[in-house]
């Protein structure tokens, strides 16, 4: 609390644990189920997991980038469907495949402050039951009649109507300013940065490999509960091999002039999903008895001129990481987990081949030279969104509350505690990176002393 | 999983059709709510002594309507007949058949309870009190209409008013027994005391349930729960989507996780303690099937059901033995299977777990007995559970019948057994194995 103009004490914010749903891939398990059934579902098992039956949560934060416009309150609706109690307040919040990260990242700054004791944080998406709008012909009829007046004005208004206008509007990933979908966008950047097949198959298979390990040794046991039939994420292929997916024809890219490199098998498919994280103050946590997994110590947001091709759509991560780590006194060599998004395999390495370049480093970063390099053995060691698939808003809840358990059983790192480090690139050329710590009681990295 | 035929031969014309015929009429059981009066109507306390005084005494403090003598035509809610005292067969006339003829006024789901001595002394003694036995057995499968018949054997040197003596007593009188039919109970101690509130008999107390996701683990849960204790549902992470329902509904909290994994044990003595502060009940509830008949047995079938059902359990315990957390009048109940008493064709397997079970109970009892804790098993008979429903009909219909009272049980009776054995009413009674069967005509 401010006392007497003295600066307001920052608090510690902590991950207390997680919970989502299985993914699936879009048109599986999921296909008839609502945004707000599945976040309702995921908020349930956390509240079973934690206790927190009838509990008035401070407030919970998520949101879903495919979204009705019925579900304008999307996350109150489902906190009233949900245990806990129907008191606790709620907001959506949207940025793209930042949407789940930033919700982190809002509700941990108000725990931090003082604003809340306790927090949700989450996010959903369906692709299989995502909304079909109108089109804009029949949309302006269908307005200009409900403010008609008169029979004949009303058959007016119809006779405007063409056989075109009755085609539905369905939704698309593509960038509103380019027209080329994602996977385009991102197969230009790829072949900027002479990223070859053999390497995103590699990171393909890695995240494969990772997830089932991780699925094997009871990593998820409690970190996920199973819903509508599906125990894991469905699109998860512990069988997977470097044959199976060097056998892909690729999906993108196809008309750039250099070889094609992207497949179904190193880029995640559409995915239907749920996730939640628990964020709460040090004395809720202790308060409830409940663990303190991880600190969340920072944020960071970027956005770069993809539109003029400036660089990649995906490629914002690339510049909010190094003003991360920078303003926290870290360099890449202190984190020990990386949590990279897997939106195509050739994201993840186009960024690191952009913090590894010189001249990148030089004139993009300022920096005396490249940014640095990422140790491969701490990156996504527990898979990440090319085997679990990615329900956009959903991915920045899986991630953090992944990595918060990985850091709590971490604990310390060459005598500190460990440092985790989440980035998540987002449509629209936009970026959200965070860093997070393994919860200690002594002082942290990034501890603000007065 | 509902029974069809019981709901038809109780009403209307199904009825009268049943009893014109001679059908089986399976009664419509008394069952536990709380709140609800322990018993409707008198209770006929029978036979003489100090053990029958006491006993008066306390139904009188309970606020029960008690009666030494019966009154023709006076409806009863129970007979409770006292023989604590016999020296030889010959004791057993007149206790007896002076209630005898009471049993015409017991009412719709009214009970008898027999309090006697465990076998022993001289052998005079000891063939009166074994007598008790097959007087009992018998007499249940004579009363109709619900109404049961339970015995209570008491150690040497255990008065028929020590506290789990009474706890059994009010457990057998109230609803919470309905499905436990010719059974006893023998109680080993005076240790254990009567709960504050008679409805809320686990306040205060974190009990673990595994296998908690469904049937009768789900009906186990709700039912610690309604008797005051905090609830930890335990169940394999593939069940937890039913398992966090399970939690929500109780305001318990549900624990992903596989019984059978080397540190489970530990892993619930954790979360008990981290999240609850305590742990003073767990119920061994989870269990799988895996039928087949012998000569076609395979290792994984074998296995798998003798690593859950019997194999996880006493690594559980040695765990809670060795752990400071579950020193304080601690509970540990089992569920077995009348199938591992009286054996089922096709699960050797099954049965080899469950009669393992209960050896496990009657071993492990002594090893609780400094802490004042207890450990016993409850052996369901046929229950209408999902796993039942998938009994062919044929074979379901014999089996749900094959029982005094001539009908299957509901997971809520075997939770009702379980919850008594974890109170602490119950502290008297270790390496038990009560039967929740309706007096099962198999393996009896």
């Amino acid at each position: 609390m401010p006392v007497d103009g003295q600066p307001q004490t920052v608090r510690k914010a902590v991950v207390v644990g997680g919970n989502r749903i299985p993914f699936a891939r879009t048109g599986g398990a999921y296909t008839k189920t609502s945004n707000q059934d599945m976040l309702t579902a995921a908020l349930d098992g956390l509240i079973a997991r934690f206790g927190l039956q009838e509990e008035r949560i401070g407030e919970v934060a998520a949101g879903a980038v495919l979204k009705h416009s019925r579900d304008f309150n999307l996350t109150r609706e489902a906190v009233l469907g949900s245990a806990l109690s129907p008191e606790t307040p709620a907001y959506d919040l949207q940025q793209a495949c930042a949407t789940g990260l930033e919700t982190v990242l809002g509700l941990a700054n108000k725990i931090r402050l003082g604003q809340l004791d306790s927090a949700i944080a989450g996010g959903v998406d369906s692709a299989s039951d995502a909304p079909i709008a109108v089109s804009e012909g029949l949309r302006e009829v269908l307005l200009d009649l409900s403010r008609a007046k008169t029979l004949p004005q009303r058959l007016q208004i119809l006779a405007r109507l063409r056989p075109k206008d009755l085609a539905p509007d369905a939704p698309n990933t593509g960038e509103p300013r380019t027209g080329l979908s994602m996977g385009e966008h991102q197969a230009l950047t790829t072949a900027q940065w002479n990223i070859s097949r053999e390497a995103q198959d590699e990171l393909a298979l890695n995240s494969h490999r990772n997830l089932a390990a991780a699925y094997d040794a009871g990593f998820f046991d409690d970190l996920l509960t199973p819903y509508r039939g599906l125990t894991r994420d469905s699109n998860l292929r512990p069988d997977t091999s470097p044959e199976k997916l060097a056998s892909l024809k690729p999906v993108f890219g196809r008309n750039l002039g250099s070889e094609a490199t992207m497949t179904a098998g190193n880029s995640t498919p559409l995915t239907d999903g749920a996730s939640t994280v628990l964020l709460a103050s040090e004395d809720w946590a202790d308060g409830h008895d409940l663990p303190k997994l991880a600190t969340v110590l920072d944020g960071e947001a970027a956005a770069v001129d993809f539109v003029h091709g400036k660089d990649g759509l995906l490629m914002a991560p690339v510049f909010a990481v190094p003003r991360l780590l920078a303003r926290n006194g870290l360099t890449l060599d202190d984190i020990d987990f990386f949590e990279i998004h897997e939106a195509f395999a050739g994201t993840v390495l186009s960024t690191l081949a952009a913090w590894e370049d010189e001249e990148f480093g030089r004139e993009r970063l300022g920096l005396d030279g490249a940014f640095g390099k990422v140790d491969r053995s701490r990156l996504n060691v527990n898979g990440s969104s090319l085997a679990a698939g990615h329900p956009f808003a959903a991915t920045g809840g899986r991630i953090v509350a992944t990595l918060a358990k990985m850091l709590h059983e971490k604990g310390t790192s060459g005598g500190r505690p460990a440092l985790g480090l989440v980035s998540v690139c987002a449509a629209g050329g936009q970026g959200v990176v965070a860093l997070l710590e393994a919860y200690t009681d002594g002082n942290t990295a990034g501890e603000v002393h007065d | 999983m509902t029974d069809t035929y019981a709901r038809l031969v109780n009403h209307g014309v199904g009825r009268d059709l049943a009893r014109k015929l001679g059908l089986p009429q399976p009664a419509e059981l008394r069952r536990y709510r709380p709140g609800q009066p322990l018993i409707d109507g008198p209770v006929l306390v029978g036979g003489s002594g100090p053990g029958a005084d006491g006993i008066a005494a306390a139904l009188l403090s309970w606020g029960l309507d008690v009666r030494r003598h019966a009154v023709p035509k006076e409806r009863l809610g129970a007979i409770v007949l006292v023989l604590d005292a016999l020296e030889a067969p010959g004791d057993l006339e007149q206790p007896v058949l002076a209630a005898a003829p009471a049993l015409r006024d017991l009412a719709p789901g009214g009970r008898v309870v027999t309090v006697s001595r465990v076998p022993g002394g001289t052998p005079a003694t000891a063939a009166a009190r074994q007598g008790v036995d097959g007087l009992l057995r018998s007499l249940a499968k004579e009363l109709r209409a619900g109404a049961t018949g339970n015995g209570i054997v008491l150690a040497e040197d255990v008065s028929p008013t020590a506290p789990s003596a009474l706890g059994a007593l009010r457990f057998f009188l109230s609803g919470r027994s309905a499905f436990v039919d010719g059974q006893f109970v023998r109680v080993g101690s005076a240790d254990g005391s009567l709960p504050d509130d008679a409805d809320a008999p686990l306040a205060g107390k974190v009990a673990v349930v595994t296998g908690a996701a469904r049937g009768i683990g789900a009906a186990i849960a709700r039912t610690l729960h309604r008797d005051g204790a905090t609830v930890v549902a335990v169940d394999v992470p593939a069940a937890g989507d039913h398992l966090a329902e399970v939690a929500n509904g109780i305001r318990g909290t549900a624990l992903q996780l596989d019984i059978t994994r080397d540190d489970a044990g530990q892993r619930i003595i954790d979360h008990a303690v981290h999240r609850h502060g305590r742990l003073d009940v767990v119920v061994h509830n989870a269990g799988i099937t895996r039928d087949k008949l012998l000569v076609n047995m395979d290792q994984s079938r074998w296995g798998s059901v003798i690593e859950v059902n019997i194999a996880a359990q006493l690594r559980i315990n040695e765990a809670l033995l060795a752990s400071e957390h579950f020193r304080s009048a601690p509970r540990i109940v089992s569920v077995a299977s009348t199938s591992g008493i009286a054996g089922n064709r096709g699960q050797t397997n099954y049965a080899a777990s469950k009669g393992g079970v209960m050896g496990m109970v009657r071993a492990t009892a002594p090893l609780l007995a400094e802490y004042g804790g207890s450990i016993n098993a409850v052996a369901p008979g046929f229950i209408e559970t999902e796993m039942t429903a998938r009994i062919p009909f044929a074979t379901r219909e014999i089996a749900r019948r094959l029982n005094s009272l001539q009908q299957g049980g509901q997971p809520g009776d075997v939770a009702e057994a379980i919850s008594f054995l974890a109170g602490d009413s119950a502290g008297g009674i270790s390496g038990e194995v009560l039967r929740v069967c309706g007096q099962n005509l198999v393996g009896a």
